[in-house]
């Protein structure tokens, strides 16, 4: 099953590498990773989506060896935790004026917007929940996509709801004091 | 104060306690060699950066401090690859300092450029790129700081060569400030009791002792633990010297060549308690038939350790030192009397098997001449060794009763370690007595470092154990390719004058009555000495766990008729 982990990182070049070939040495599967800032320059936040065939202890394995990497400072795992997630996708279709009114209705149903018209295509934006994309992907599909960008899932907590934090020391650790501990980097 | 970026590195050696360096000057460290004649740290010109890496690992695992080792980018730091991975398979705390071009041609395939910190990010504890003199004072005092604390490991720091000659205002941080890295000392006392109560119930616990107990220094606590709760200790190959192996509870080695009565122990313990050991493939068999029996208790300092192998019943994270002395008052006093004397039943019956108590038969055995050896310096020398055949041999007959003696690559198994790493121990022990073990193969690989240990006066004897053979391999394709040989029948050079020609005393040992006479005579010499022993082309190291077969099920040694 997929797990969910939202990782707080330093905002140092090589980090992601850090992360991306920590994955790969130690055999585990992502099925997406986001990175982006946050409300802390000195901070980056990272969303990753893991395959987790063993559950629980797979997600141990990944939550130590996250902090094996002197530049991770949070783990937690929000898997089973009231959570909100989003995905974007931009997605091409091939579509002339005839049809053009099909995909507008189909994108209205989504709640996507058309973001850009051209003579023979349109540009669907659409954010939402994983599943959300994939039906509307799959409706896109038979007029025609020919382009497609997604920016892979973010998460966040629902209200004061924190992940879960399996290593010894962090079980109480709250989002706000990982972000305080950040402010003192040098 | 204003200083260069190299004389910042040398400030900052200097005041982490650095005495000796091993390395090799290139074009993108010139710099720092030209600022190192202002400071007296000691440097040791190797003859190959690996040596170097050996060398800086050899005398932190002798010293209990952080080895330094030095290179050039390119060719210079790539050499260093084997040794890192050496040191990080073994959680060894080296900093490694390379050179590297200057910033503004990263990327551009300079000269000597390679991307040293992406080819050592996986074998490293952790990797710094420097491009600026104002970073090398914080990224070295975090360097230090990493490699030596929580589990130890290498660190590497790469740094441009136009942050070498720049200039800018030097200070030493007081401290490190590092929010990602916290490494956990001590467990929760609800765990403890956890732990309690299983050692309670336990009727036949057992220890395992890694190379935790030495890193953490928690030998004496280890000794209290064992004698107050009458528990045997089994080690893992580099926690020997960890407990006296002349102790009555002490099991010796355990594994995939570990006595066969301590393996016998482990199969039919009802409680494993591992003290710094990482469950690795070849101290456990298959995991499937692994101590089906026992529960477990993992004092362990890496998170990433526990349930990773094997899954534990109680993970103590911390340090061992610290979570065994917050045990030692909370358990009773036992003496598990039937326990010890049902492992001393599968003791004597594995005794009547060893090699050694055969009659003398005029061939040289390796075991035999360890235990030479072992007579010889009173059990008390530094041992390094290479890998393979004769590693295990000096694992099993060269038996230590104290700690911070036994230098061998255990995790990386990498050839070549021996010598270098024996000069390396020297320079943390020159008073003590200091024997490399290698094999004819591995000591093939690093033999130049027989000039260095000249250069410098290292008083280290080494003794080739000469099988014409690549022993290990050998038996393996003897006991699992049937006998089929292949690519390991070795054509050495003459080991007397090869060592001559690099200046090196040496002796040829081909008969038995030769052998005790030898070793003394090496003993004798000041300075470097080799002795190369004609062994026994074909003896195969016993008692063996085939890889991936039940700790139990060991090819013994034959009984001899």
């Amino acid at each position: 099953m997929n797990y969910t982990f939202i990782a707080l990182v330093e905002n140092k070049p090589g980090v992601l590498n850090r992360v991306a070939s920590l994955f790969r040495r130690r055999n585990f599967n992502i099925e997406s990773l986001a990175v982006g800032r946050t409300e802390n320059p000195e901070v980056s936040r990272m969303t990753v989506v893991v395959d987790c065939p063993n559950g629980d202890m797979d997600a141990h394995r990944i939550e130590a060896n996250l902090y094996k990497l002197v530049n991770v400072i949070d783990v937690q795992d929000v898997t089973h935790q009231p959570v909100v997630t989003r995905d974007l996708a931009l997605i091409k279709v091939r579509v002339g004026p005839e049809r053009r009114a099909e995909v507008n209705g189909l994108t209205e149903i989504f709640r996507a917007r058309i973001v850009d018209v051209a003579p023979d295509s349109v540009i669907v934006e659409i954010t939402g929940t994983e599943d959300k994309i994939e039906g509307m992907i799959e409706l896109l599909c038979p007029i025609g996509i020919v382009e497609m960008v997604r920016t892979g899932q973010i998460s966040m907590t629902r209200g004061v709801h924190d992940g879960v934090r399996r290593m010894p020391g962090m079980e109480s650790r709250r989002y706000e004091d990982v972000m305080e501990m950040a402010e003192m980097m040098p | 104060m204003k200083l260069k970026g190299a004389e910042i590195v040398w400030e900052c050696l200097v005041r982490e306690g650095v005495e000796v360096v091993f390395g090799y000057p290139g074009g993108a460290n010139m710099p720092i060699y030209d600022a190192m004649l202002n400071y007296p740290v000691h440097h040791v010109l190797v003859r190959h950066e690996q040596g170097g890496a050996h060398m800086a690992d050899g005398y932190a695992r002798a010293s209990g401090k952080v080895g330094v080792a030095m290179a050039t980018s390119g060719p210079g730091a790539t050499n260093l690859v084997t040794g890192i991975c050496t040191a990080m398979m073994d959680s060894v705390p080296v900093v490694f300092i390379t050179g590297q071009v200057a910033a503004h041609l990263i990327g551009g395939d300079a000269f000597q450029e390679t991307d040293v910190t992406g080819i050592t990010l996986p074998i490293t504890k952790h990797n710094y790129l420097v491009t600026r003199a104002d970073e090398i004072a914080e990224t070295l005092r975090e360097a230090f700081y990493i490699a030596r604390s929580g589990r130890p490991g290498p660190v590497l720091v790469d740094i441009c060569k136009n942050a070498q000659v720049e200039t800018c205002e030097f200070v030493y941080p007081e401290d490190v400030r590092l929010p990602g890295y916290q490494p956990v000392t001590r467990s929760p006392r609800n765990l403890l009791d956890d732990a309690v109560k299983l050692i309670e119930k336990a009727k036949k616990p057992i220890i395992l002792c890694g190379h935790g107990v030495i890193m953490s220094n928690a030998e004496e606590e280890l000794m209290q633990f064992a004698v107050k709760t009458q528990t045997p200790v089994a080690s893992t190959l580099l926690g020997l010297g960890a407990f006296p192996a002349s102790h009555e509870l002490s099991l010796g080695m355990m594994g995939m060549h570990g006595e066969a009565h301590t393996n016998l122990a482990i199969q039919n313990s009802d409680l494993i308690l591992a003290f710094g050991m990482r469950f690795d493939d070849r101290v456990t068999g298959t995991l499937k038939t692994y101590a089906p029996k026992a529960k477990k208790i993992h004092i362990e300092i890496d998170p990433s350790e526990v349930h990773k192998n094997v899954f534990v019943d109680v993970p103590l994270v911390g340090d061992v030192k610290t979570v065994v002395s917050d045990l030692i008052p909370l358990v009773d006093e036992y003496d598990h009397d039937e326990w010890k004397q049902e492992i001393n039943g599968w003791k004597n019956e594995a005794d009547s098997r060893s090699i050694m108590n055969w009659e003398e038969d005029g061939k040289l055995y390796v075991a035999h001449l360890i235990a030479d050896i072992w007579k010889a310096t009173g059990g008390g020398a530094i041992v390094t060794t290479d890998v393979g055949q004769h590693q295990m041999w000096t694992a099993q007959y060269y038996q230590l009763d104290k700690p911070n003696r036994w230098i061998t690559s255990g995790g990386a198994g990498t050839m070549g370690f021996g010598l270098p790493s024996a000069i390396g121990a020297w320079f943390a022990a020159k008073d003590q007595e200091i024997w490399a073990v290698a094999g004819d193969g591995g000591f093939q690989m690093t033999a130049a470092e027989l000039t260095t240990a000249v250069q410098e006066g290292a008083n280290v004897k080494v003794a080739i154990m000469n099988n014409s053979f690549l022993g290990m391999v050998r038996q393996w394709q003897e006991f699992f390719f049937e006998k089929r040989y292949s690519a390991v029948n070795m054509l050495a050079p003459d080991f007397v004058k090869l060592a001559e020609a690099h200046g090196v005393p040496a002796k040829r040992v081909t008969k038995r009555e030769e052998v005790n006479e030898a070793i003394e005579w090496a003993r004798s010499i000041k300075g470097p000495a080799v002795l190369e022993f004609r062994v026994e082309m074909e003896d195969a190291v016993y008692p063996m766990v085939p890889a991936g077969a039940a700790l139990h099920e060991m090819i013994r040694r034959p009984v001899k008729a």
